[in-house]
């Protein structure tokens, strides 16, 4: 068995990889991809803590509600970036800037 | 045995770098269907790497609402927005982003090596644990991450935020239909690209490419 340390850290690549996406990355589906790879790799770092300590599911059903709370997450991003195209004709998060006076 | 070990190392290896190579796709790709691509790579490999722990129902779940809806979704979207879905490339305030996402990374190559070395000491405490006889590495029952057991103890010790959580996608998916739906009824017409802009839109494309 490969030790669940070597996964977390794998995890823990992925997860300021996506980071480092959603600073740098301008384009606000990329931010919401970025996102994704974020809470993807938290995902997998439950899961593999969840390996350790196989007497219950906590880890694994943690990870069960993220995904939940992502999809709905996913689902309200992409409609605010509809909503926001269709005002702004733009998908650049610094056009962004409808509160600004 | 040692094949066996050998071939976990293979398996997740292969998952790792899948993953990695997605990632780096998502993030670093200018065409946003490019960046899907890869997060659906990301996902597979990562589905993969469920299996390996004894997560079977996850790795399904994974397949389904991630690589079946959410990816999905995505390239709904991208293709709902047509060639405008691709940002022009603007090299205003590159400089401070960078700074920005390179800090970030920065920081995450300090995480990693904590952990390294936090690796080397539990493999060292594990062995002096062993060879003293007072540790074993833990057993998984049969059924761990099967839906049988996973679903037992999803109805009974966690069945509040299951019920909550449908209620979340309900109000999820009301909150997408109010934002996304247009002001003046019928914007159907004005959501899509129209024609013009997309002959508009597509020598500028080409020429980013």
């Amino acid at each position: 068995m490969i030790s669940p340390i070597v996964y977390v850290a794998l995890a823990t690549i992925l997860f300021f990889l996506g980071g480092a996406g959603f600073l740098f990355r301008r384009n606000v589906l990329v931010s919401l991809m970025s996102i994704e790879i974020m809470l993807n790799a938290t995902n997998l770092a439950l899961v593999a803590f969840n390996r350790l300590h196989t007497d219950s599911h906590t880890g694994q059903m943690l990870t069960f509600f993220v995904i939940a709370v992502a999809a709905a997450e996913v689902a309200v991003g992409l409609a605010i970036v509809i909503s926001f195209f269709r005002i702004k004709r733009s998908v650049r998060t610094d056009e962004a800037d409808l509160l600004r006076n | 045995m040692s094949t066996d070990i050998w071939l976990g190392w293979t398996y997740f290896i292969l998952c790792a770098l899948f993953a990695l190579v997605g990632a780096l796709a998502t993030i670093s790709s200018a065409n946003p269907i490019r960046g899907a691509m890869g997060l659906l790579m990301m996902i597979l490999s990562i589905a993969g790497l469920y299996l390996s722990l004894h997560a079977q129902f996850l790795a399904a779940i994974q397949l389904i609402v991630y690589a079946g809806a959410i990816v999905v979704l995505f390239l709904f979207v991208i293709m709902l927005l047509g060639p405008s879905a691709q940002a022009p490339s603007d090299s205003r305030a590159r400089f401070p982003r960078a700074i920005g996402a390179g800090l970030f990374l920065l920081l995450g190559a300090g995480v990693v090596s904590w952990l390294v070395m936090l690796g080397q000491h539990i493999s060292k405490e594990t062995a002096r644990l062993a060879a003293a006889g007072t540790w074993k590495p833990a057993t998984v029952p049969s059924d761990f991450g099967g839906i049988d057991a996973f679903g037992k103890e999803l109805f009974t010790k966690t069945l509040v935020p299951f019920e909550l959580s449908s209620a979340l996608l309900l109000v999820a998916v009301i909150g997408a239909i109010a934002v996304a739906r247009s002001k003046h009824g019928d914007g159907a017409e004005k959501a899509l690209p129209t024609a013009a802009a997309l002959t508009e839109a597509t020598p500028k494309e080409e020429a980013s490419v």
